[in-house]
């Protein structure tokens, strides 16, 4: 076994006990960390895909702002552990099997797609290139979403003030 | 080197997981991060793809999406707090007016 | 497996280099509890720490033995796991950025294998920096929280929002040296501010030429001291509204964890200073024929220091202290004749300015505590997002338009 793999393994294998912890855990604060152990393991398979600046946005934005609030918004709000109610019909005959069904769907497609493909030797992306690309072939998108922050958060003060 | 497919099926997995949170889960922020879940588990197909076909727009995608995502966080959680302050629970269920 | 560690000696070398870097932190952190209430004593007019071994040199040590003997009180209702993972996130993430910082130009040899002085050298190595204090956070958000007590999560909840909106700051503030050197790798940003103006002026990035960068500094130091949660910025833990803040509920060994982070993270934003704006391990004087003393100021400073020490031991009070002192200084004087050998020579530079500045910095850092006072919450809030942020992105139009019309 090589070491990548062995690193591959490790990281895969956290990220989806952190994933079955999200639904286990029934309070918030506790799904929350288990989504930051997801979110920092899938930062590492990034590394080992030689993604290294979306692994640091990743790290940066999501595990380090994103669920910041959050936890923020849990403690704020004080929630509690999550109320054990009767699950809607639909969701207990329906959701499960449809979620395996999903899964099953989707590993059936990448067995038969890719199986064979082996990872193109490509080295680190260069983070030169990427900024090259974002700021030229993508600049138009990328000015959108300056845009649609403005908007998100002129939309977040206009929710979360209190009307006085 | 570990084979792309292995990517790709951890990012199956973890997006089938994200569905079962995101059905199962009563509390809305929960139900939320099950949506960010998905979100991330689609990220690394899109990275895994741009390694395996040597391209960088699988990462510049990734780059968007984190930004979209953090967009939809602020006034995902504002219209939570907006909830909670009016209904004084976070239970999905309870949240059912619209409901006949 | 020591076929495997054969095969692979970047992890011996990689341990060894952690294990020393552990040591010597642990001992610097432990000292720099002492620096610190030593600074602020004489800022207060006081003596400071005086009874426990000259000079309150054993301090430290007495602190810390004590730390390790405290029962460990773990209040009723708690949410156990978080409560006990919070101190270990604190002291392991800033620990973790230490490691990414590189203390000097040459490659050293450990077991024959050459390696870069310094435990990891990233292509990205500031942005894997500012990933990790990101992450710093949670040790605050989750010690709050988990105490299941009032103040605690106030303070939380305060260094949460502080936290992140002086984060947007502090990122903004170093992407004008990014753009001068146009690297993520601290090596090559210490690289980029090589040379001097009209032949003397250092072209370090605080004086870079298209245009200084004193506001990138301005910002950066202010809300470098914010993230580490310092005073004026400490309102996450203001004893006199919050008891205690975060870790009203931790003792002992739990509590020291919490202590030594905020004072590793301290160490980590000085390098970074350091590195960014003031050249790193470059020398402020120029490699002419000139200045050729300037190498023999290490040996200077450390003879001078240890000559003290010595006359300083002999006419101390306590029996200890005419003891301890004087082997002390002559320790230094050994240090400071071994440093002048011409091999030592060459290698101490690097490293010698690099510490001098740092420092520098922590001085600046126990200062600023001892003589400002504590901000009110919405000052704080506002002098972060109405002016920190304008400011630094500002310096980062400005910095991009200099560079502009610079190339013209």
């Amino acid at each position: 076994m090589s070491a990548e793999l062995a690193v591959f393994l490790v990281l895969a294998a956290l990220a989806v006990a952190g994933a079955v912890s999200l639904i286990v855990q029934r309070h918030p604060i506790h799904s929350a960390l288990s989504l930051i152990v997801v979110m920092v393991s899938l930062a590492g398979l990034y590394l080992l895909l030689g993604a290294e600046f979306i692994s640091a946005v990743q790290i940066i934005v999501y595990a380090g702002a994103i669920m910041v609030l959050f936890v923020f918004v849990i403690m704020l709000l004080n929630a509690g552990i999550e109320e054990r109610t009767n699950l809607s019909r639909m969701a207990r005959y329906v959701g499960l099997p449809l979620g395996v069904l999903l899964m099953a769907l989707l590993a059936y497609a990448i067995g038969r797609g890719a199986s064979s493909q082996a990872p193109a030797a490509a080295g680190p992306a260069p983070t030169k290139t990427l900024a090259m690309m974002l700021f030229q072939d993508f600049v138009f998108p990328f000015e959108l979403t300056s845009i649609l922050i403005l908007i998100a958060i002129l939309g977040a003060l206009v929710l979360a003030k209190r009307e006085s | 080197m570990v084979p792309i497919s292995y990517y790709l099926v951890l990012s199956a997995v973890l997006f089938g997981l994200g569905v079962v949170a995101f059905v199962f889960k009563r509390n809305i922020i929960t139900i939320f991060m099950a949506i960010e879940l998905m979100l991330n588990a689609v990220n690394l197909a899109f990275v895994a793809f741009s390694r395996a076909l040597g391209q960088l727009q699988g990462q510049v995608f990734v780059f968007f999406v984190i930004v979209v995502a953090a967009a939809e966080a602020a006034v995902g959680l504002a219209i939570i707090i907006l909830i909670a302050r009016n209904r004084q629970s976070l239970n999905v269920e309870r949240v059912a007016l619209l409901k006949l | 497996m020591s076929d495997f560690l054969a095969q692979h000696p970047i992890l011996v070398v990689s341990g060894i280099k952690v294990v020393v870097m552990m040591l010597v932190m642990m001992t610097a952190l432990a000292y720099l509890t002492w620096f610190e209430r030593k600074v602020v004593a004489h800022i207060q007019s006081r003596w400071g720490p005086y009874r426990a071994g000259p000079h309150g040199l054993l301090q430290p040590l007495a602190d810390g033995l004590k730390f390790l003997f405290k029962e460990g009180v773990t209040p009723a209702g708690v949410d156990r796991f978080a409560y006990y993972l919070a101190p270990f996130l604190s002291l392991s993430l800033a620990l973790t950025s230490i490691a990414l910082i590189p203390f000097g130009p040459q490659e050293i040899r450990i077991l024959g294998q050459p390696t870069s002085f310094g435990i990891a050298d990233l292509n990205i190595g500031l942005l894997f920096l500012f990933a990790i204090t990101s992450l710093g956070v949670y040790g605050v958000v989750l010690a709050g929280w988990s105490s299941n007590s009032k103040y605690p999560l106030l303070g939380g909840l305060r260094s949460a929002a502080q936290m992140v909106s002086y984060e947007l700051a502090l990122t903004m503030s170093v992407v004008g040296v990014l753009l001068l050197a146009g690297s993520f790798n601290l090596r090559e940003v210490i690289a980029a501010q090589r040379g001097f103006h009209w032949g003397f002026l250092p072209r370090w990035n605080i004086l870079a030429s298209p245009l200084p960068q004193v506001l990138g500094f301005f910002c950066f130091f202010t809300a470098a001291i914010a993230e580490t949660n310092r005073l004026p910025f400490d309102l996450a833990e203001a004893e006199s509204e919050l008891v205690a803040g975060f870790h009203t509920e931790y003792s002992s060994f739990k509590f020291a964890m919490f202590f030594l982070g905020e004072y590793a993270s301290m160490i980590t934003v000085s390098c970074l200073a350091t590195i960014l704006f003031f050249g790193g391990w470059l020398s402020p004087f120029p490699e002419t024929r000139f200045f050729v003393w300037t190498h023999y100021l290490p040996t200077a400073l450390l003879a001078a220091a240890g000559v003290w020490l010595i006359l300083d031991g002999l006419r101390y009070s306590t029996l200890l202290g005419k003891i301890v002192l004087p082997v002390l200084g002559l320790a230094l004087c050994g240090a400071a004749a071994l440093v002048s050998r011409p091999g030592l020579l060459e290698f101490v530079q690097g490293p010698f300015w690099f510490l001098g500045k740092v420092l520098v910095f922590l001085f600046i850092y126990v200062w600023v505590r001892g003589t400002l006072p504590r901000f009110r919450y919405d000052q704080l809030m506002a002098v972060g997002w109405k002016l920190l942020l304008p400011v630094s992105l500002a310096n980062v139009i400005l910095t991009s338009l200099a560079m502009v019309v610079g190339k013209r």
